[in-house]
């Protein structure tokens, strides 16, 4: 097996073995609507921690992506609130979302910023904003969205999956194509590799690292809009410390925060991780929320260990 | 007056005189002091008084950041350290209807103190021996810790009820707030320290090239191991300061998104994020900044969450003018409307 395969496969049988205590330990855990929920409860983590990937692979971080998902829930809420046609609205956001994400790696590009203090900044302004349009929570009644919101795609085996899983579903699928076979996908593995030697081979390095920020604020739109379906409200204090989560997530996935090395498929066994340790949580029901915490750090501690572990062995490129 | 435009602290300072004469546009008593029941009481006291957390947090953040490091825990070790303190000091009444501690109040803080240090210790282990990148390392506690400080409370808020506890954010001494003088305390000793001896030097050495100093026989590893040590006792001495102020301990909120505004202090105050060169006046007058700012916000009656826009168009403003790509553009369009006219 490729090295590089090893992260991965740890988080993989790491997820199993996480399902396969819960199924030993608990009644009831072992069927299938259980795990999809798992995939139901956590979708806009999951769509944001694709973009999150990308952003990570390139060897940068993008702090902005919680509050760009408080500010989409707030301006749909805002905007179906006025009247607008509810896919109007998605279509605005995800445009908004989108140019904010540019402008960000714009200015990390152009002028050569720190992308922690760019995406800082970000963070900042996009709460700021969503504190502007309303410090109350919106509730969302528009026909359109509630019945997005409360579809079920049965899938067999008396199990339902929401839009919003279905959603984040296809990001997965659609950003493995993007960073296996595209264009794009390889020169963000190029510049996390190494950013001078990248511009060296030729590269459109500039462009990418705009199109990296650019895509995470797409995706960090697309999680709120995933994210409004399934809280059907917009509040400036939706998603507070996600962005913690999508890292985490990424790094349980198995890429490496240096950049140039990991996979999208393991992010979403990340975000599974990350959401089969609540529902283990919950199934054993004496234990409190804030143990949820302490168990991604130390989870995070592992990974990053066996990470240094990992890059210990690998021969130095030179 | 070009060495003065240049010295590395005019901008920070120009910043901060013009918010303060903004400040006492908005407020014609901005500026003016009272002596009343032997303290000093104004507006700008309060600001350096309110301010004293963030000062304190972002000292120890300079020299993390000098060393090419950062130190995104800093908000959850607040949250431990006051929890500690108040766990500890507690207060329940006696018989005779006095207060009691639990524990000797030195004991407390002497305590928390070090449960804030080892918490600093332990990042910096992960930095110097794992081999971590900072932003991951202090990850780690930055997630787990507030986790951990709600274990300790059992989700609860722990009031304290045991009185001597609360001259630390809330006393007097000498006219001026004893927040205050800790601040000013920690900075001078980090001053000296700095100045003094080798100190500084080697942390400059550090940041600017780790294999230099290296080769050059500077002990980088120590050194690193009792900077990140020090910024989290800078964050233990904070959480002390808030808890007191409050006289409770949130394992939830307190110390929440310290972190954040404490690299903006550092920022704002002319230290690179990249390492080496420092800044610790420039810090504080960072801290100053922030605090200056949000009174002045809340003074003139705006929205307090405007803050939060304003404190963002703040930083792209500074990172725009640190960064020489972006002084490269504008001396060159300086230029090309000279050559015009």
């Amino acid at each position: 097996m490729s090295r590089r395969l090893l992260p991965l496969t740890i988080t993989v049988l790491l997820f199993l073995a996480m399902a396969a205590f819960g199924a030993v330990r608990y009644d009831g855990f072992l069927s299938p609507q259980v795990f999809l929920n798992l995939l139901i409860d956590n979708a806009f983590l999951c769509v944001v921690a694709v973009g999150m990937t990308f952003v990570i692979l390139s060897g940068g971080i993008d702090l902005s992506v919680g509050a760009v998902i408080a500010l989409t829930t707030m301006i749909s809420a805002a905007l179906l609130k006025a009247g607008w046609n509810p896919f109007a609205a998605m279509a605005l956001v995800l445009a908004l979302g989108a140019a904010f994400g540019a402008l960000q790696g714009f200015l990390i590009q152009r002028f050569n910023l720190a992308p922690f203090i760019v995406t800082l900044a970000g963070m900042f302004m996009a709460r700021g904003c969503c504190y502007l349009i309303s410090t109350e929570s919106i509730p969302i009644d528009d026909a359109t969205y509630s019945a997005i919101a409360q579809a079920r795609i049965p899938v067999g085996f008396d199990s339902s999956l929401t839009i919003g899983a279905l959603i984040a579903l296809a990001i997965v699928a659609i950003a493995m194509r993007i960073a296996h076979s595209s264009e794009f996908g390889r020169t963000v593995y190029a510049i996390g590799g190494g950013e001078s030697s990248a511009r060296l081979m030729g590269l459109s390095v500039d462009s990418t690292k705009i199109g990296v920020y650019l895509l995470s604020g797409f995706t960090a739109a697309l999680g709120g809009i995933v994210m409004t379906f399934y809280m059907l409200s917009g509040y400036s204090l939706h998603a507070v410390g996600l962005e913690l989560d999508a890292i985490a997530a990424v790094v349980i996935g198995g890429t490496l925060l240096s950049g140039g090395v990991g996979y999208v498929f393991g992010t979403l066994f990340g975000v599974l991780i990350l959401g089969i340790i609540q529902t283990l949580i919950a199934f054993d029901g004496s234990l409190s929320s804030w143990w949820t915490r302490i168990v991604v750090g130390a989870l995070l501690l592992l990974f990053c260990l066996l990470q240094r572990l990992f890059e210990g062995r690998t021969p130095k490129m030179p | 007056m070009k060495r003065l435009i240049h010295h590395a602290l005019f901008w920070p300072a120009i910043t901060l005189a013009l918010l303060l004469i903004a400040s006492s546009l908005f407020n014609s008593s901005f500026l003016t002091l009272a002596w009343r029941d032997g303290h000093l009481y104004g507006s700008v006291i309060d600001i350096l008084n309110r301010a004293a957390p963030l000062v304190v947090v972002s000292l120890g953040m300079t020299l993390v950041i000098a060393v090419r490091g950062l130190d995104i825990s800093v908000g959850a070790v607040v949250a431990i350290a006051a929890v500690v303190a108040a766990l500890m000091i507690g207060g329940s009444f006696s018989a005779t209807g006095e207060v009691q501690s639990r524990y000797p109040l030195w004991l407390a803080l002497i305590t928390a103190l070090g449960v804030a240090a080892a918490c600093g210790l332990w990042n910096g282990l992960l930095v110097v021996k794992a081999g971590m990148q900072p932003i991951v390392a202090t990850l780690i506690l930055m997630v787990a810790g507030r986790g951990i400080a709600q274990l300790l409370t059992g989700g609860q808020i722990i009031t304290v009820y045991y009185a001597p506890y609360f001259a630390l954010g809330n006393g007097f001494l000498l006219g001026l707030p004893v927040a205050l003088w800790i601040a000013a305390l920690l900075w001078l000793t980090l001053h000296l320290a700095l100045t003094r001896t080798a100190l500084g030097l080697f942390i400059r050495s550090i940041g600017g090239n780790p294999e230099a100093a290296r080769v050059a026989g500077v002990r980088g590893s120590s050194i690193t191991l009792c900077v990140y040590t020090f910024c989290g006792f800078a964050a233990g001495v904070a959480g002390l300061i808030v808890s007191s102020n409050v006289k409770s301990a949130d394992a939830n909120n307190a110390g929440q998104l310290l972190e954040l505004d404490a690299i903006l202090a550092v920022t704002l105050g002319g230290t690179a994020l990249t390492g080496g060169r420092f800044q610790l006046a420039g810090t504080v007058i960072g801290a100053l900044i922030i605090q200056t700012l949000t009174s002045m916000i809340y003074s003139m009656g705006v929205p307090p969450e405007v803050n939060l826009v304003v404190k963002a168009a703040l930083v792209f403003a500074v990172m725009l003018l640190q960064s020489p790509e972006f002084r490269g553009i504008v001396a060159r369009l300086a230029r090309g409307g000279a050559r015009v006219s």
